[in-house]
C-alpha cells in the first residue's frame, strides 16, 4: 500500500552505523597476530568479527523520502541499540542503506545489490505495495530475507517476506466492527485515494458491511480521488449531506498522504463535527497530524496497532531514544516504526535461536517467535508470516496524539488471505512442513505456488 | 442522552433557587471534600461508570461544576501516578505544567510519564456538550445562550419541553428565542404535534427536516399532509441552496486558477515565454509565508499580510533572476525556452529539498480565516476560501489597472501588439520585457502566498498548479487577462457542477477534453488578441 504522511518531524540523521570499534580493534588484533604469524588465530578473529550485514531498502530521495527516511532511522537506531548491547551473536551488525528513489523497478534492482553484492543477511524494507511486488521475484530467488512495516492490503504470503504491518483484518474489519458496535453507526462514506490500497479495502469493507450487517447499498458512499488532491470543498459538503438523513453516519477514509492535510482543514472549516460525523482513518498517524492544527479535528477517530500516547513504559523508553537519536524534541513515533521494532527484535531473536544468519534456518527459527510489542502485549510471528497484533481505535486529541478510545480484548493474527473476498476464501498461508505453501487452497488441497513474477510484472505494469 | 439533559436541567432549577443560600452557609472544607469525591469518581476505566459520575456532577450544587465539565471535554482533567485528580494547562512536550482542580493553585511542572488523561469517547463528549449547553441555558453571557440553544435542536424532551417555553418567554435576545423556538418545534413535531410542524416550515436545518420527514410517514393524516407541504418548500428551498454553494465552490476554485494563471498570462501573453518554472515562483510565494510566519512567531494573521508583498518581491527578483540568467539568451526559441525553464523549475524544488526541508511546511491559517460565514442553516462559506476569492479578485484589478492606466502597461501592451513596430517607436523593448516578467513572477509570488492557505506547503507545490495554470491561459486566449479571469473562474464552475456526479477524476478529465475540442473549434481561445503580431 502506499501511505503517505505528508509531514515527518523526524530529522534523516546521517549516522553511519558501520563506525564501530569493532573494525578498529580486528584491524589491530589482525595485525598483532600476523607479526606473531600464527594465521589460523588469526582467521579464526576474523570469522566471528565480521559484521552481520543488515539492508535497509527505504526511499531517500522523490514523493516517498517523506516516509521511509523516518524508518530508515529507525532502522538504524535499533542497528546502534543492538551493537551497544553487545551485538548478535558476538558480532557487530552492519547496516547497508540504499536508496531506491521511490523509483518501483529500482527497488527490485536496489535488492538485488543488496542480496548479490553486499550479500546482507536480511532487508528492512519498502513502503508502497507496488514496491514490495517489485521486489518479490528477487527476494525469491536470490532467498533473501524481507520484513515489510507497513499495514497493506493483504491477498499475499511470501516465503521470504514476513509482513510485520496490518492485513486487512488486523485493521479496517475491526474498526469497522468498532463503529456499528460501539457507536450504533448505520451509515458508511467510503472515500479514499484512487489506486490499489483504498480500492482493495474498501472492496472487502463493502463486501464485509453487506454480508455481515446487511448494510443497504443506499447506505454506502464511494468516492475516489487522485493522489494530492487539495479542493475538498464539493467532497466534504457531500459527506455533510450524506450524513443528515437521520442516520448515524460515519465516514472511512483511506486518503493517503499530503492531501489529508486539505481534507481535515476543510473538514474542520465546514464544521463537520466528530460528535456528529466520525472519520476514522486508515493512513492517517502522528506523523500525518504533526502538520495540523488538530483543535477542531478532536474525537476524529483512526485505527492502528500502535499508537504514540500508548501507557506503556517500553513505548515511553522508545520515544525517549528516539528523540535522543533524532535530537528533535517534537519527533513523533508512529504504527510503521513500531513494525520495524517488532521485525528487528524478532529477527534477532530467531538468529539467537538458530545460531546463525543463514536465511533457511532463520526463516525456520521465527515461526513462532514471540516479542514484546510497544503496547504491553506480545508479537508472535505466524506460520503464515504476519504477526499477533493489537488493534487500537484512537481519538484525535488537541496536542496531535491520539486518545485510545477501544482495543481488542487480546491481539488478532493476521490474515493473508481476507474471508471476505470471493478468490481468497479457501485459501490459507502456512509456511511450516509440510504444507509450505504461501496460498493453499484448503477445498481442492492444492498449493497454488509462487506468483511473484507475475505478480511483479503486473504490478509495475499499471 | 435526553435523560441526562433532564436530570441536569432539573438539578439546574434546583441550583438557581437554592444557590444564593447555599453559597454563604456551607463550609468550603465540605464542599471540597464533596466536589473532590465527585471528581475522583470520573477515574475509572469504564466509560458508563464516567458517564453516571458526569451526571453526580451536574446534580451536585457547586459553582465549578460547569468549569470541571469543560476541563473534562478538552482532555485537561488528569489523574497523577497517587491518584490525585489535576488540571493541565498546556499539554505539549514531555513536561506539562500543572494545577489543582479545586483551587486552581499552580503545582508545577510534571512528566506526562506520571499523567493519566480522564479519557472521554465521542459518547461521553455529545453527553458533555449537551450538559454544558443545559446549564449555560441560565448563563447571562449571550454567547454561551446562543451556542447551547444551537446546540438543543433536536434535543429536546418532555422534561425540558416545559421549561423551554418559559425560558422563550423570558428571552431577549432574537436569536436565542428563534434557535428554542426551532427547538421545541422539532419536539412538538416529533409527538405529533401539528404546531410544531406549522412552525418549523421554512426551517433548513437538517434535524428540522428529518423530523418533519418522520412526520410525514406519522399515523395522523392531517400532521402527515402538513409535513409533506412544509417538507416540499424546504427541499425546493434547499435546492436553491446547494446551487448557490456549487457556485461558490466553483467561484472559489475558479479564484486559485486565475491567481494561479494570471502570472504566466502576463509573462506568456507578453512575451511568449513559455515558463515551466512559474509553478516553482508560486511555491517561492508561499515558502515566503512560512518564512514570514517562522520570523513573527505567533502572529500568522500579521505574518500572512507581511507576506503579501515580500512573497512578490522574492518572486519577482527570482523572475528577474531568471530572465536576464537564462531567458534572454534564448529570445526567439520557445523550444529551447520551455526546456531551459523546466530545468530551472527542477533546480528550484531541489533547492528548497535541499535548503529547508523535502518535507512539507505547516503554514498556520489565522483565526480570521478560520471556520465559516454562516449565511442560512443550509449554506455556509468558508472563510479561507472566501479571502483567496477577495484577494484574487484585488489582485486582478490591480493588474487591469496596471495594465491600462499606467506607462509600464502601455508599454507593455504596445509591446504585445507588435514588438518590431514599438521599438521603432522608441520603446525599450528589453527593459519592457524584464519589467513584465518581474511583475508575472510577483504575481505568481502572490498566488503561493495564497495558495499556502489552501493546500500543502511543500517542494511539489508548484507542480500540482503549472498544468492547470497553462490550461486556463491557453482556454482564455493567450495574453488577454479578462479572458483569464473569465477562463479560470468557469472552469472552476465547470469542475465544481460535474464532481458530485462524475467524481474528482472524472470531472478533471472531462474539462481537460472539454479544452482539447474547444482548442481545436477555436485555437485562440475565448478571448483572441486583436493585433498584427498576434496573427502568426
Amino acid at each position: 500500500m502506499i501511505t503517505l504522511p505528508y509531514n515527518t518531524s523526524a530529522r534523516s540523521t546521517h549516522l553511519s552505523a558501520t563506525r564501530s570499534p569493532g573494525r578498529f580493534a580486528l584491524a589491530l588484533l589482525a595485525a598483532a597476530v600476523m607479526g606473531a604469524s600464527a594465521q589460523a588465530i588469526a582467521q579464526d578473529a576474523d570469522q566471528s568479527e565480521d559484521p552481520i550485514k543488515v539492508g535497509i531498502l527505504h526511499s531517500l530521495s522523490g514523493t516517498m523520502a517523506i516516509s521511509e527516511t523516518v524508518l530508515k532511522d529507525t532502522v538504524e537506531m535499533l542497528i546502534e541499540q543492538q551493537n551497544e548491547a553487545g551485538g548478535l551473536l558476538g558480532r557487530q551488525l552492519e547496516a547497508v542503506v540504499v536508496d531506491p528513489a521511490s523509483n518501483w523497478p529500482l527497488f527490485a534492482e536496489r535488492a538485488r545489490e543488496l542480496l548479490a553484492q553486499e550479500e546482507v543477511d536480511v532487508i528492512f524494507g519498502n513502503w508502497t505495495s507496488v514496491s514490495r511486488k517489485a521486489v518479490l521475484p528477487v527476494v525469491e530467488e536470490l532467498n533473501g530475507l524481507l520484513f515489510y512495516p507497513v499495514q497493506y492490503e493483504g491477498e499475499e504470503s511470501s516465503e521470504n517476506v514476513f509482513y510485520t504491518g496490518a492485513a486487512p483484518n488486523q485493521q479496517a474489519i475491526p474498526a469497522v466492527e468498532y463503529l456499528i458496535n460501539e457507536v450504533g453507526i448505520e451509515r458508511f462514506a467510503l472515500i479514499g485515494t484512487d489506486y490499489v490500497y483504498p480500492r482493495t479495502t474498501n472492496r472487502i469493507l463493502e463486501a464485509f458491511l453487506k454480508d455481515e450487517y446487511g448494510i443497504a447499498d443506499e447506505d454506502i458512499m464511494v468516492n475516489y480521488t487522485p493522489f494530492g488532491h487539495s479542493d475538498w470543498q464539493n467532497i466534504v459538503s457531500e459527506l455533510s449531506r450524506f450524513g443528515e438523513e437521520g442516520k448515524r453516519t460515519a465516514v472511512i477514509s483511506t486518503i493517503n498522504g499530503d492531501a489529508n492535510v486539505p481534507f481535515y482543514t476543510e473538514l474542520a472549516n465546514q464544521g463537520i463535527d466528530a460528535a456528529d460525523i466520525p472519520v476514522i482513518a486508515f493512513s492517517v498517524g502522528e506523523q500525518e497530524l504533526t502538520g495540523i492544527d488538530t483543535g477542531p479535528l478532536v474525537g476524529h477517530l483512526a485505527a492502528w496497532n500502535y499508537f504514540m500516547s500508548v501507557d506503556n513504559d517500553d513505548n515511553y523508553d522508545f520515544i525517549d531514544a528516539w528523540i535522543d537519536y533524532t535530537g528533535d524534541e517534537e519527533a513523533v513515533t508512529n504504527d510503521p516504526m513500531e513494525a520495524h521494532y517488532i521485525g528487528f527484535n524478532m529477527w534477532a531473536e530467531a538468529v539467537r535461536k538458530a545460531g546463525t544468519t543463514d536465511v533457511d534456518s532463520v526463516k525456520d527459527a521465527i515461526i513462532g517467535v514471540t516479542v514484546p510489542n510497544l503496547s504491553g502485549g506480545y508479537a508472535a510471528m505466524m506460520p503464515n508470516h504476519h504477526i499477533t497484533k493489537p488493534v487500537l481505535i484512537g481519538e484525535i486529541q488537541d496536542n496531535g496524539q491520539f486518545d485510545i478510545v477501544w482495543q481488542t480484548p487480546s491481539t488478532v493474527t493476521g490474515d493473508a488471505w481476507s474471508d471476505y473476498l470471493p478468490g481468497s476464501r479457501d485459501l490459507i498461508a502456512d509456511w511450516r512442513k509440510p504444507i509450505e505453501c504461501g496460498n493453499f487452497n484448503v477445498v481442492n488441497g492444492s498449493c497454488g505456488g509462487s506468483t511473484a513474477v507475475e505478480e511483479a510484472e503486473a504490478a509495475l505494469a499499471e | 442522552m435526553r435523560r441526562f439533559l433532564s436530570l441536569g436541567l432539573l438539578c439546574l432549577l434546583l441550583l438557581s433557587i437554592t444557590v444564593t443560600s447555599q453559597a454563604q452557609t456551607s463550609s468550603t472544607a465540605n464542599a471540597d471534600a464533596a466536589a473532590l469525591e465527585l471528581l475522583e469518581a470520573l477515574n475509572v476505566k469504564s466509560y458508563s461508570a464516567k458517564g453516571d459520575a458526569i451526571t453526580a456532577i451536574l446534580q451536585s450544587d457547586d459553582e465549578r461544576a460547569r468549569d470541571w465539565l469543560q476541563a473534562l471535554l478538552d482532555g485537561r482533567l488528569q489523574s497523577t501516578d497517587d491518584g490525585r485528580i489535576v488540571l493541565v494547562l498546556d499539554n505539549s512536550g514531555r513536561e506539562w505544567p500543572v494545577a489543582d482542580v479545586l483551587t486552581g493553585e499552580a503545582l508545577g511542572q510534571m512528566s506526562r510519564r506520571d499523567l493519566d488523561r480522564i479519557g472521554i469517547n465521542n459518547a461521553l463528549r455529545n453527553q458533555l456538550r449537551s450538559a454544558i449547553a443545559v446549564v449555560d441555558l441560565y448563563s447571562p453571557n449571550i454567547e454561551r445562550r446562543r451556542h447551547s440553544a444551537e446546540r438543543l435542536l433536536g434535543e429536546v424532551d418532555e422534561t425540558l419541553a416545559e421549561p423551554l417555553s418559559e425560558l422563550i418567554a423570558g428571552e431577549q435576545d432574537s436569536q436565542v428565542v428563534r434557535r428554542l423556538s426551532q427547538a421545541l418545534a422539532i419536539y412538538q413535531v416529533e409527538s405529533g404535534e401539528l404546531a410544531g410542524v406549522e412552525a418549523l416550515r421554512g426551517s433548513l436545518h437538517p434535524r428540522a427536516r428529518v423530523a418533519l420527514s418522520r412526520a410525514v410517514n406519522g399515523d395522523d393524516p392531517i400532521v402527515a399532509d402538513a409535513a409533506a407541504s412544509a417538507l416540499g418548500s424546504i427541499e425546493q428551498n434547499l435546492k436553491i441552496n446547494r446551487g448557490l454553494e456549487t457556485l461558490y465552490f466553483g467561484l472559489s476554485l475558479g479564484s486559485v486558477l486565475v491567481l494561479a494563471a494570471i502570472g504566466l498570462a502576463i509573462t506568456f501573453g507578453v512575451m511568449g515565454v513559455i515558463n515551466m518554472a512559474h509553478g516553482e515562483l508560486m511555491m517561492l510565494g508561499a515558502y515566503t509565508t512560512w518564512g514570514m510566519q517562522q520570523l513573527l512567531p505567533g502572529q500568522p494573521g500579521l505574518a500572512l499580510i507581511l507576506a503579501i508583498p515580500a512573497g512578490f518581491m522574492v518572486a519577482a527578483l527570482a523572475g528577474i533572476a531568471i530572465e536576464r540568467g537564462v531567458i534572454q539568451f534564448l529570445k526567439g526559441r520557445p523550444l529551447e525556452t520551455l526546456l531551459a525553464t523546466f530545468g530551472i523549475s527542477l533546480i528550484l524544488q531541489q533547492l528548497v529539498r535541499t535548503v529547508i526541508s523535502p518535507l512539507n511546511r505547516t503554514v498556520i491559517t489565522p483565526e480570521w480565516m478560520s471556520g465559516s460565514l454562516v449565511i442560512n442553516d443550509a449554506l455556509s462559506l468558508t472563510l479561507n476560501r472566501m479571502v483567496v476569492l477577495g484577494f484574487a479578485l484585488v489582485v486582478f484589478a490591480a493588474l487591469m489597472l496596471i495594465m491600462r492606466r499606467t506607462r509600464l502597461g502601455l508599454d507593455v501592451r504596445a509591446v504585445t501588439q507588435n514588438r518590431a513596430m514599438a521599438r521603432s517607436m522608441g520603446i525599450r523593448a528589453t527593459r519592457v520585457d524584464i519589467m513584465t516578467f518581474a511583475l508575472g513572477s510577483g504575481v505568481a509570488g502572490l498566488a503561493g502566498v495564497a495558495l499556502s492557505q489552501l493546500t500543502n506547503v511543500g517542494p511539489n507545490l508548484g507542480q500540482n498548479y503549472i498544468i492547470d495554470s497553462f490550461m486556463v491561459v491557453v482556454f482564455g486566449g493567450v495574453g488577454n487577462l479578462w479572458g483569464t479571469l473569465v477562463a479560470g473562474l468557469s472552469l472552476g464552475i465547470i469542475n465544481q457542477v460535474l464532481e458530485p456526479w462524475a467524481g474528482a477524476v472524472l470531472a478533471k478529465i472531462i474539462v481537460l477534453v472539454f479544452i482539447i475540442l474547444f482548442i481545436q473549434k477555436r485555437p485562440r481561445g475565448l478571448f483572441p488578441q486583436k493585433g498584427r503580431a498576434a496573427e502568426g
